[in-house]
């Protein structure tokens, strides 16, 4: 994509010594130091790096916009021969959703709840004076015809939380290219997607881009995604750039040591458990339970086993009923039918029947450490208040225990004991929710979508400090996660679960041999690959209309 | 749950809420203490009297078997006799009512609006000197008591200006316009008393949503500031405007006694004092009854709207 057209090529974004500053405590910090970039006119660059690289703040600042709070306080930025850094408002203002347009990570949350599709798809155009409401909405319905959306004629009249997640992204892809822009800033589109939806996305926006020979600046902490995206890769570290090279010799070839160790991260690897021994009582027994939201049926007759020491992944798309299951081993949501059993006795179906002993063997980590910590709390408290809960601790005792915790989870007692949680980093926020299950002495703990909102680097952290801790304590693990990079990483067992109910179970490496269950076959040739040419490849053999939720059906 | 079924929740809600505060009213008139029949009679009272009064007055009677007649009545519209002048209460109220609710009105024509549109602005120019004027004055109006705004505004609109007249006695029988003109001076005082909570919600619930996503995309689409608050801010915070200018409504009409005593103006709360005063207890039951129904009537308007506002309710998937 990237040869073919060199020949009329022109600079169209041009970014020079980019420094931004962020506003913090009545201080100001330096959060972009000096960046550089060139962007071509039909060429798509990837961005990439962890969370706290600046990815979004360049992303934006290349509208000429800056979140509240943030500046742009060197440097200069020159889009198609126009200055933005010192270009008034007005102006800006009528460079974006024209010639600039921005995709964000959630469409769900970037459409306004409030108004239809097609109203939002038309303001832009209507608002610039390049197209007539009229025209908009005709464009509207051609774009989504384009975009594979399903109904293009009918799904613009209707409202964001009636149309799926997937399908919004798409939406807010046509509402991107409604004034035809020269240039789009995608913004982690697909990270709040499941795998089977991603691709779908990926192809569209892969599609469209080439179609209208749009430039894109592309947004990502996804290294498999950004192969399948991008003509060109720039990795950015802490605000500074790493390096940049095209996308091939990238992949194979990369320079800087910290591009390495992010290509290295789906390195870790467990060995799998041999399975336990026919007879063993398992730790969690699921019994052919059901449960239902009210009258929404969610869960039907699931059953699998998690043994002493083990790791059983359960994998499924979001609304497979994997976190419904957990619920209802904690107890917060009692079956319908079925029951839980723990090493072999039933437990009652609600958590409030349940003694604190039995409440005490199932204790969960959860997605969100941001959400799930008390942010008013200190460290101390946050553990010490299960451990003086189950154990009675008070006083020196409680102290001690809580300082072996953090030992445990590698924080230094004397040093985080006082810290409040938004004095610490994601990683650190998720050890100290490690720590809280861990203080209630549990034999089997919960962990859903741990890692999914870390970096891989930190992800692989916690992975191998749960690992540790499952050695040294003989924890079973129920692992809830739609990464099938940290089953293969972690788990012993896998369970897949699709629509409430489970398609196929076994050991690990069963299950990532063939032949699958068609939908495990799915959900694992989803994932992608490093390969640039994966995504082409999966095309090939599956056809454009044969993704997505088209697959799934 | 469909939009139906929810509002009906509701209204259901509504009436159990109403039969409580009936059953407080008429409880605690019943506790108040002394003898009714007795306080009637006053000087004259004979136990012979007493028990001829007691008789008269139905107060042999046990007390569940009265707020069965009580609330039968009122469900009807009628609110017994006055004790102090032997009139029929509903006929005394009824009047009293429509011009409070005149008032109210005039008063809310005013100040939602106002409000409304000061508190956009306030939104769109945050942290600028129009905001912190417009916070200013407005804090100054409601933390002024209204009897004090009330005699300022005399003051000067009709005695150093005689513009307006200081005493607003309506009749049934005024032209509309003149029945406007010389309740202005009441409703303007109502007006400053509410118009800084409804002005400080719509602004503070304007910009507790310029942080979304949804925002930050309406401003990389290029759209124009005020459009970007009149268009993507306000409708999704319509639910706690509704709220707050509902509660405001209720004040407009329960709140008003003391406004309507420094205006002399005949309405209900006029009314409710005057009888306090004479212990004319049936027409104390009835206007707190009627009060309790507007207050209660008007926060079901305010659940209702905000579940109408709510786009996943009105339209379901």
């Amino acid at each position: 994509m990237s040869d073919q057209n060199d020949a009329r090529k022109s600079l169209l974004l041009k970014i020079r010594g980019l420094r931004i500053e962020g506003r913090a405590d009545e201080k100001w910090f330096e959060i972009v130091h000096g960046v550089d970039l060139d962007l071509h006119r039909g060429e798509v660059m990837g961005l990439i790096g962890e969370s706290g690289a600046g990815k979004s703040t360049i992303g934006l600042a290349a509208m000429g916009f800056t979140r509240d709070g943030c500046r742009i306080s060197a440097g200069s930025i020159e889009f198609d021969g126009m200055e933005l850094t010192s270009s008034p408002e007005e102006d800006l203002r009528m460079l974006r959703g024209a010639r600039i347009a921005y995709v964000a990570q959630s469409a769900a949350a970037s459409f306004n709840p409030a108004h239809k599709l097609i109203d939002q798809h038309t303001a832009a155009p209507v608002q610039h004076r390049i197209k007539t409401r009229k025209e908009s909405e005709a464009d509207a319905m051609e774009l989504y015809r384009r975009l594979r959306l399903p109904n293009p004629d009918e799904i613009g009249f209707r409202y964001p939380h009636q149309v799926s997640g997937g399908q919004l992204q798409r939406a807010m892809t046509a509402m991107a290219m409604s004034c035809r822009p020269d240039l789009i800033i995608f913004d982690e589109p697909t990270t709040a997607l499941d795998v089977t939806t991603q691709i779908e996305v990926l192809a569209a926006i892969r599609d469209i881009v080439d179609q209208f020979d749009t430039a894109a600046l592309y947004i990502t902490h996804d290294l498999a995604v950004v192969a399948q995206m991008a003509d060109r890769i720039k990795v950015l570290l802490k605000g500074d750039e790493v390096e940049e090279a095209d996308t091939r010799s990238m992949l194979a070839n990369p320079k800087e040591d910290y591009t390495k160790s992010l290509w290295a991260v789906r390195s870790f690897q467990r060995q799998q458990k041999p399975p336990a021994e026919a007879g063993e009582t398992p730790v969690i027994s699921v019994n052919g339970v059901s449960a239902s939201y009210g009258p929404v049926k969610v869960l039907e007759n699931v059953s699998f086993d998690i043994h002493r020491g083990r790791t059983v992944a359960v994998v499924g798309e979001s609304g497979s009923g994997k976190s419904t299951a957990a619920r209802c081993i904690t107890g917060l949501l009692p079956p319908t039918q079925g029951d839980i059993r723990h090493n072999g006795q039933v437990l009652p179906a609600s958590f409030r029947n349940r003694s604190k002993d039995q409440l005490r063997q199932a204790q969960m980590i959860y997605q969100m450490a941001d959400t799930a910590l008390n942010p008013k709390k200190r460290i101390g408290e946050i553990i010490g208040r299960p451990v003086a809960f189950y154990r009675g601790l008070r006083g020196a005792d409680l102290k001690k225990r809580v300082d072996e915790l953090l030992d445990q989870i590698e924080l230094e007692p004397s040093q985080y004991y006082h810290r409040v949680p938004s004095e610490l980093s994601g990683g650190q926020k998720q050890r100290v929710g490690i720590a809280r299950a861990l203080a209630a002495e549990p034999e089997f703990i919960i962990c859903d979508e741990v890692t999914s909102a870390l970096d891989q680097l930190v992800a692989e952290g916690i992975l191998k400090l749960l690992d540790r801790l499952q050695e040294d304590l003989n924890l079973a693990y129920m692992f809830i996660t739609h990464d099938l990079a940290t089953v293969r990483s972690i788990a012993d067992e896998v369970v897949v679960m699709k629509e409430g109910q489970v398609v196929e179970a076994g050991p690990k490496d069963e299950m990532f041999k063939p032949p699958h269950h068609e939908y495990t076959d799915l959900l694992l040739s989803s994932v992608p690959e490093m390969d640039p040419d994966w995504l082409d490849g999966l095309l090939e053999q599956r056809g454009v209309d044969n993704i997505g939720e088209a697959a799934r059906k | 749950m469909g939009v139906l079924q929810l509002v009906a929740k509701r209204l259901g809600l509504g009436a159990v809420t109403l039969l409580v505060v009936s059953i407080i009213i008429f409880g605690a008139v019943e506790l108040l203490p002394g003898d009714l029949a007795q306080q009637i009679l006053g000087q004259a009272a004979t136990p012979e009297t007493v028990k001829a009064m007691r008789e008269e007055l139905g107060l042999d009677r046990p007390a569940p078997v009265r707020y069965v007649e009580w609330l039968g009545g009122a469900l009807q519209g009628d609110f017994g006799t006055s004790l102090a002048n032997k009139r029929s209460v509903a006929e005394q109220l009824g009047p009293r009512f429509t011009n409070t609710l005149f008032l109210a009105a005039l008063a809310a024509a005013f100040s939602v609006p106002i409000s409304i549109v000061l508190g956009v602005l306030a939104a769109l120019y945050r942290e600028s000197v129009f905001d912190r004027i417009a916070n200013v004055a407005t804090l100054t109006s409601i933390s002024s008591p209204e009897f004090f705004l009330g005699y300022i505004l005399i003051l000067f609109l009709s005695v150093q200006n005689p513009i307006f007249p200081s005493i607003s006695s309506v009749s049934a029988d005024m032209p509309f316009d003149e029945r406007v003109y010389v309740t202005l001076l009441p409703a303007i005082t109502l007006t400053l008393v509410v118009i800084a909570h409804m002005m400080r919600m719509t602004r503070a619930a304007i910009i507790a949503l310029l942080a979304s996503p949804y925002i930050e995309m309406a401003r990389l689409k290029g759209e124009p500031r005020w459009k970007v608050i009149a268009v993507h801010a306000l409708p999704n915070a319509l639910a706690p405007i509704i709220n707050v200018v509902a509660l405001n409504l209720a004040y407009l009409i329960t709140g008003v006694v003391l406004v309507e005593i420094v205006f002399v103006y005949p309405g209900v709360g006029q009314l409710l004092v005057d009888s306090v005063t004479k212990r004319d207890f049936p027409v104390v039951q009835a206007c707190c009854l009627v009060f309790a129904a507007t207050y209660i009537l008007l926060n079901l308007t305010a659940d209702v709207g905000a579940i109408l506002s709510n786009p996943r309710l009105r339209h379901p998937k």
